[in-house]
């Protein structure tokens, strides 16, 4: 009685956005997606390396066209993987728990890129690779996470079953994010404060800034042509593992009656 | 290392941790639809689908 009731209501919740739609409107975006990206990074890029060079940092002041964006991409990929998190404990959503486990790879690599590429900026102008300060620190453990919850949703063979811990695990994770924005105002850090986005606006000259934000949108856009990408063939994944299960299902049931023989 | 050597290592590497994940994810979507394909042309279904894999 109650398997007959279930699928009715999964199936008004989830009616706007439902797998299938999912793909096919994915599938009409992507191409936009991607060239728009792609064009936006080749102008952003083409902007990086016409901007004038600081004048007390030289020509290092072009890691932060990559640096900048990455660390804000970090952040913005764990945001996008706690609403999803919202989206798997409060609706249920089967989109979310799907959207979690694109996101998180994609995420992870931008946090790695935004360490790596501070380091290599660190070296020159602090003289030194790493410090343990609040800002370094606090994207270190975001890093961490995202390793954490890609260990957790590989660790479980069930999809279905890893997406509650998983949306549990993230959400608990996203009270680092305020940490990383403001630990460079709580505590004393090497790392310097917010230059762009502040309250009383930014502090980087408009030719620095421009070639900045024209990367940061170009990277945006490229995490989410590449989750896009990913959350597709999540999907297919589950359909591939449910198709089999529903197969083997078929095959137990066909061989039952002649072993009863 | 000089200056310009930092800025180098920085964008190559960026090229290629995100050039390694879009051909992950590539390589990924291609084995998964290749998947998808050996599984309908050998007759198994979704539940969604007829037996002439049309949707239902």
């Amino acid at each position: 009685m109650s398997d007959t009731i279930a699928p009715a209501r999964r199936f008004s919740l989830t009616a706007l956005a439902n797998p299938t739609r999912f793909l096919s409107y994915s599938g009409k975006i992507l191409p936009w997606l991607g060239g728009l990206s792609a064009i936006i990074l080749i102008v952003g890029l083409y902007m990086s390396f016409t901007a004038p060079a600081d004048y007390q940092q030289g020509i290092t002041v072009r890691i932060m066209y990559v640096h900048v964006p990455a660390a804000w991409l970090s952040m913005m990929g764990y945001m996008v993987m706690a609403v999803s998190a919202l989206g798997t404990l409060i609706w249920r959503h089967p989109l979310a728990d799907v959207s979690i486990k694109a996101a998180a790879p994609i995420g992870a690599a931008f946090t790695f890129l935004a360490l790596a590429t501070g380091s290599l900026w660190g070296k020159p102008m602090w003289g030194t690779w790493w410090v343990w300060d609040a800002r370094l620190t606090s994207v270190f453990v975001l890093f961490l996470m995202y390793l954490g919850i890609i260990a957790l949703q590989r660790a479980m063979d069930d999809p279905v079953k890893a997406a509650r811990p998983v949306a549990i695990l993230v959400l608990v994770g996203t009270v680092n994010i305020p940490i990383i924005k403001f630990s460079v105002n709580w505590w004393n850090t090497l790392h310097q404060p917010a230059a762009v986005i502040r309250m009383d606006g930014p502090t980087i000259d408009p030719s620095m800034l421009w070639p900045l934000l024209v990367m940061a949108v170009g990277f945006t856009l490229l995490f989410f042509f590449m989750h896009m990408v990913a959350m597709r063939t999540e999907i297919w994944r589950r359909r591939i593992a449910s198709m089999r299960r529903a197969s083997a299902r078929e095959q137990r049931g066909a061989a039952k009656p002649v072993l009863a023989e | 290392m000089t200056h310009a050597q930092y800025v180098f290592v920085s964008y190559t590497l960026t090229a290629i941790v995100l050039g390694g994940i879009g051909l992950w994810l590539w390589l990924d979507r291609r084995a998964r639809l290749a998947e998808l394909k050996r599984l309908e042309e050998s007759g198994v279904r979704r539940r969604s689908q007829d037996r002439a894999g049309h949707r239902a």
